[in-house]
């Protein structure tokens, strides 16, 4: 319990992050239009790669000599990069289709 | 140096909010992805420029490790086929909750190694495990679902709604034993537990359901990559996870109240697997369809002035969208209006159908939503139900005893003509029958859509 007290006071201003975060993100999209509902999950969908921050830190501070957390932590980078890469590209594909058309 | 890097993380989370914003109109949705794509591009320089207190670099992993990554990344994304998005979609949200979840592994290991781990540390990363693991195993279940692999009755079990509630409980237990007495081998109890709770989450849901549980994986996913960002005290991974989070979970309800349900009934589950036996079962069997062929609905088209088409799943999966677009073309030389009708769940994604369409170049003005098309309907001459079922299907608003009663649909009979596309008599994703097939004004024409389709044009160029 004091363990948790703690880590309010030392995290406040990331918790009021996140609670600013969630009514930012209800007030950007709720009026979204049905037809751009594919291409919103898939641009969101390539944001929530930003997990690859961590793991590019955790590499960052992994003894050269762990090859099991290196190994791992590859593997992390990977998986976050291609849902990065691969979720703005499609959705980029797929936005370039509706724009052919007025 | 470090306020450099704070200044880029900042522009890149100012970049993901104005990225979505773009998102979310369509003038502006390309340029918001890009704006996205850059935010990302700042946060991963920053993340390799930042002074790392103890840093030992391994630039070759992480190097070899991004161009890994980016390249399959970018291969799948250009290769892929539209009709396969949904699938697509579902690999790359997994592959996100994969990687916070293995993140969060690797971090518990390394820290119970150093023998420091503190509680709260602990809570963090068993949460980011549990949500990671879940949306993994979760959306490759959906994978395979979507992509025809896997059938919902091999997956769901009697009584599934207990088994759920039973794992789910199995999970806490198991990060509770993981965080009071931590060790290599109760981590990784715990991660097998979550894997297999968040298949076994998924495993009930289906059918016409698909689109609800695409967006709450989605929203699963963000929340991982936001409680991972405690791990690190980083504010873009936070922000990042929690923005999408909030719009998986927009989306999830939006789907929800599509089909007038709520997100607990949808995640229990049993779309037409529990209650679908009422009087449809029963009825239907010496009712008989008035079937035709290819030829008459060509007449039919011939002498219409307005036709709404209603696209379903089964229109991606035939790839029937350019043989509806030639059709919409050749009917719009002979002045018959053309319009489409999009139910907001058709297909298995949110938006699926609109995409189909887009991609064969029809024009988003054509497209009416489910208010829309039904107060268009009345002067309708002809009905083309072109792989959709459930969505289409009278029993959601006259039999109580329905799975999908209480859904809004699409209520194509009101119109002059109805004619069906269909493979066969069987019935539909969500394994229920459909009244509509049996009213007097609905035509059946059986085979592949696209082959109808084809032959319905080639009759009508040869009756002119």
């Amino acid at each position: 319990m004091e363990q948790i007290l703690q880590f309010i006071q030392e995290n406040i201003l990331s918790i009021y992050l996140v609670v600013f975060a969630v009514f930012l993100g209800f007030e950007l999209i709720s009026k979204v239009p049905s037809v751009l509902h594919t291409p919103l999950m898939s641009g969101a969908n390539a944001i929530s790669g930003i997990v690859l921050v961590g793991s590019i830190l955790f590499l960052r501070k992994t003894d050269p000599g762990d090859t099991f957390s290196l190994s791992l932590g590859a593997l992390a980078m990977v998986m976050a990069m291609i849902n990065i890469v691969g979720g703005f590209a499609v959705t980029n594909r797929m936005l370039a289709m509706f724009k052919k058309k007025k | 140096m470090t306020a450099l890097v704070y200044l880029m993380y900042l522009i890149g989370a100012i970049a993901f909010i104005l990225g979505l914003r773009g998102l979310s109109s369509p003038k502006t949705a390309r340029k918001g992805n890009l704006t996205a794509a850059f935010g990302m591009s700042l946060a991963i320089v920053a993340s390799l420029i930042f002074p790392l207190e103890g840093s030992f670099g391994n630039f070759g992993w992480i190097g070899g490790a991004l161009i890994l990554g980016a390249a399959i990344g970018w291969y799948s994304a250009a290769k892929v086929e539209m009709t396969e998005m949904p699938q697509l979609v579902s690999i790359f949200n997994g592959l996100g909750g994969g990687s916070a979840m293995i993140l969060a592994l690797v971090e518990y290991l390394n820290i119970i190694g150093d023998g420091g781990l503190t509680n709260m540390e602990a809570l963090i990363i068993l949460f980011t495990l549990l949500v990671g693991g879940i949306s993994f195993s979760g959306s490759i279940l959906a994978y395979l679902k979507l992509d025809g692999k896997v059938k919902d009755k091999h997956v769901i079990l009697p009584g599934h709604q207990y088994i759920n509630i039973i794992l789910l409980f199995a999970s806490l237990a198991a990060l509770w034993y993981a965080w009071s007495s931590p060790s290599s081998t109760s981590i990784i109890i715990a991660t097998v537990v979550a894997l297999v709770y968040g298949f076994s989450f998924v495993a009930p849901i289906g059918g016409a359901d698909m689109p609800v549980v695409i967006s709450l994986l989605n929203s699963v996913t963000g929340i991982s990559a936001a409680t991972a960002g405690f791990l690190y005290d980083n504010q873009i991974m936070i922000l990042g996870g929690i923005l999408v989070g909030a719009s998986g979970t927009i989306l999830t309800i939006l789907m929800c109240n599509a089909m007038n349900r709520s997100l607990l009934n949808v995640v229990i589950g049993g779309f037409g697997s529990a209650s679908g036996v009422s009087a449809a079962a029963g009825g239907d069997q010496d009712q008989t369809v008035q079937s035709v062929q290819a030829v008459d609905v060509a007449i039919l088209l011939n002498y219409a002035s307005k036709v709404i088409m209603v696209p379903g799943y089964g229109m991606a999966v035939a790839q029937a969208q350019k043989q509806a677009k030639e059709l919409d073309e050749i009917l719009t030389e002979k002045d018959v209006e053309v319009l489409y009708g999009i139910h907001p769940v058709a297909g298995r994604m949110p938006g699926h159908m609109n995409v189909l369409l887009a991609e064969v170049d029809i024009s988003y003005d054509k497209l009416l939503d489910l208010d829309d098309t039904n107060s268009n309907l009345d002067d309708t001459d002809i009905v083309l139900v072109v792989g959709a079922n459930d969505v289409v299907n009278p029993s959601a608003l006259d039999d109580p005893g329905s799975s999908i009663y209480g859904m809004p649909v699409l209520e194509v009979w009101s119109a002059k003509q109805v004619v069906v596309f269909k493979r066969s008599m069987k019935p539909g994703y969500a394994g229920i029958q459909n009244p509509l097939f049996f009213k007097e004004n609905t035509k059946m024409l059986f085979g592949d859509a696209a082959k109808s389709l084809k032959s319905i044009i080639d009759e009508i160029k040869s009756l002119s």
